[in-house]
């Protein structure tokens, strides 16, 4: 029995998941019950104490839930993982840790233009305050680092323009700072990127896209790096002060290096309450089973349609990392050098009419406002997803009038590319 | 020894082999991390017993308090020290004066001394530092992944079912060892800057 590490391919499949104790089932079994029995009276007050690890109500955990949460614990290098209803939960969850009234957060200005709304919004009305910082610039995160920052967040490749992160250097910018650096790691995946291995504290993801991979399920994930000391100073009083919650218990010096997973189950789930389906979170597994081999093709496919497109008479430019010339192609080899991801922008000489006009002529794309499907998808961000950004904004995010949004599938590569080129030709 | 990462199979072999721990610093408090460890350590079967002098007269899970390692009337396998790192070289000196000497110190979670170790394993004890044993026996066993944690360890056979009172099987297929590589790198550069 050595101590070996299994690869990617085998975590996917395997981490997190045995054959059920009671009837041998092979397949993860989906408890579909809200609660589960205790023993006995000793055994109910240690489960609601923390004392002892066990299922209480599924609002706080369920046994499908928990092996989705250690497999992708496992597979982004982890010490424990949380999963919550959507990848805007599992951002709420996180920041609810974090920050109290009149906190600040430092986050880079592209981003899924859910987010931005969230954080502007949202958030703005809790009493969160965000601080925007250009990924491409990095002293821009070091010049709106205040005593009130209390976390810097990212996208590792970034919506909507599949641009990549310094992860590295914004992590720098963070442990300078004493801050944890949260990363979305949504469109990269595992498989392409680890940001933990680059210095992100916490990491998470809509588990909606590429890690479910079919379109079917909502969800999302909080992994804990274990790297963050939450006790180094009082910023942080949700993890290192005594929880009137659970009769004083102080989380970190209770759970260790999991201990902010833990604080977003029993002080964020539990209190919030937006919990995954279990049946959810049995899809995304089933989903997670096939990562490695759908993330490659869904790379190898992007790479194929942005070369096809980066030569078409109708486009004026394509925004995929993986070109040769592309202003983010040496980060790219840097930290995804297996594929640039399968969502990117391409502009259109026509404009926005263009923009519209493309959306409806396309056969075997499908217009919707969704990433990280098995089916090819496009969006004009302009008319749609970045829609409420006013248009300084939406230049800004990447979501200019005349660009086009794709989400390339795991189809023929061959079947994308005409379906482009009679819709450009339309 | 490396006290920044443990290798599974060295944890594994302490806890399924040690008998009986005796907890130095246990507290008869229900919220102290030492009686979350105290209560899930004994339900597995592990002979446990509280150390603490300003305890004494009082018990833990109907076993009694006493002030001092001397004052243990049996020979003890393993001593789980919950209490801070400057607090620990006295209880290893005192441990190593016990006839017979115990197997293994083990110092909680944040706990930490070096030369006390070294002490120890000159001794030829074997020594844990910086971990809790009810987080390595849940890990090991994977009753933790309820939790969401990461086990680091995978099993195609079949789940035993947690009864109480139940000793899990500890002997699953381990990857990687201890923690993750990214924690332990935070836990060395922690205990290198102070």
């Amino acid at each position: 029995m050595t101590d070996r590490l299994p690869g990617f391919s085998t975590l996917a499949v395997h981490a997190g998941a045995q054959p059920d104790p009671t009837t041998g089932a092979r397949a993860t079994p989906i408890y579909q019950t809200t609660s589960f029995v205790f023993n006995d009276a000793d055994h109910a007050a240690s489960l609601f104490g923390l004392q002892a690890f066990g299922n209480i109500y599924t609002r706080i955990g369920n046994p499908t839930n928990a092996v989705l949460e250690e497999r992708v614990a496992a597979l982004e290098g982890g010490t424990a993982a949380l999963a919550v209803a959507s990848g805007h939960a599992a951002q709420l969850v996180v920041l609810q840790q974090l920050l109290k009234p009149g906190d600040e957060i430092i986050a880079a200005r592209k981003l899924y233009g859910g987010s931005i709304n969230q954080f502007t919004h949202a958030f703005k009305a809790f009493g969160w305050n965000v601080a925007w910082a250009d990924p491409d610039e990095i002293e821009s995160f070091e010049r709106a680092v205040t005593p009130h920052t209390k976390a810097i967040f990212i996208e590792s490749i970034a919506n909507p323009a599949g641009s990549i992160t310094d992860i590295e250097a914004i992590a720098a910018v963070a442990r300078k700072a004493g801050v944890p650096l949260i990363v979305d790691n949504t469109l990269a995946s595992p498989y392409l990127i680890k940001p933990i291995d680059h210095g992100a504290d916490i990491v998470v993801h809509s588990l909606t896209k590429f890690l479910g991979g079919h379109g079917n399920s909502l969800g999302g994930i909080i992994v804990d790096a274990g790297t963050f000391d939450w006790s180094k100073d009082n910023k942080y009083p949700m993890l290192s002060e005594p929880r009137p919650e659970y009769h004083g218990i102080r989380i970190q010096e209770t759970f260790g290096n999991f201990a902010f997973a833990i604080a977003c189950r029993v002080l964020g789930l539990r209190d919030l309450g937006p919990a995954l389906s279990p049946f959810n979170a049995f899809m995304i597994l089933t989903g997670i089973e096939t990562l490695p081999l759908r993330m490659q093709k869904h790379c190898d496919n992007a790479k194929a349609v942005a070369e096809f497109l980066s030569t078409h008479p109708a486009v004026s430019a394509v925004n995929y990392a993986g070109l040769p010339g592309d202003r983010y192609n040496a980060l790219q080899r840097k930290y995804t050098p297996k594929g640039a991801g399968a969502v990117f922008t391409f502009s259109l000489k026509g404009g926005y009419d263009a923009g519209v006009n493309l959306v409806s002529n396309l056969k075997l794309f499908s217009h919707l406002a969704n990433v990280g499907d098995t089916r090819s998808l496009v969006i004009h961000p302009a008319s749609t997803t970045h829609s409420q950004l006013d248009d300084a904004a939406k230049v800004k995010s990447g979501a200019a009038p005349e660009v086009v949004r794709l989400s390339i599938g795991i189809e023929d590569k061959e079947d994308l590319i005409a379906d482009l080129d009679q819709a450009l030709r339309a | 020894m490396n006290h920044d990462a443990y290798d599974d199979n060295y944890i594994r072999s302490i806890l399924n082999n040690v008998k009986s721990i005796a907890m130095v610093g246990a507290s008869p408090v229900n919220v102290r991390p030492s009686y979350f460890a105290f209560k899930y350590l004994a339900q597995r079967g592990y002979d446990m017993i509280p150390v603490n002098p300003g305890h004494v007269g009082k018990e833990l899970m109907g076993k009694p308090f006493v002030a001092s390692l001397a004052d243990i009337d049996r020979p003890i396998d393993m001593i789980d020290i919950f209490r801070n790192s400057s607090h620990i070289m006295p209880v290893v000196e005192e441990a190593l004066k016990l006839s017979p000497p115990p197997k293994v110190i083990w110092m909680q979670l944040g706990a930490r001394d070096d030369a006390a170790a070294e002490k120890a394993e000159a001794a030829g004890l074997k020594v844990v530092m910086n971990r809790c044993p009810k987080i390595e026996y849940g890990r090991l066993s994977s009753e933790i992944s309820w939790m969401g944690v990461n086990s680091r360890t995978l099993s195609s056979k079949r789940a035993p079912i947690p009864t109480q009172g139940m000793r899990l099987s500890l002997n699953r297929t381990s990857f990687g060892g201890g923690q993750t590589a990214a924690s332990d790198r935070a836990a060395k550069n922690k205990t290198e800057t102070t």
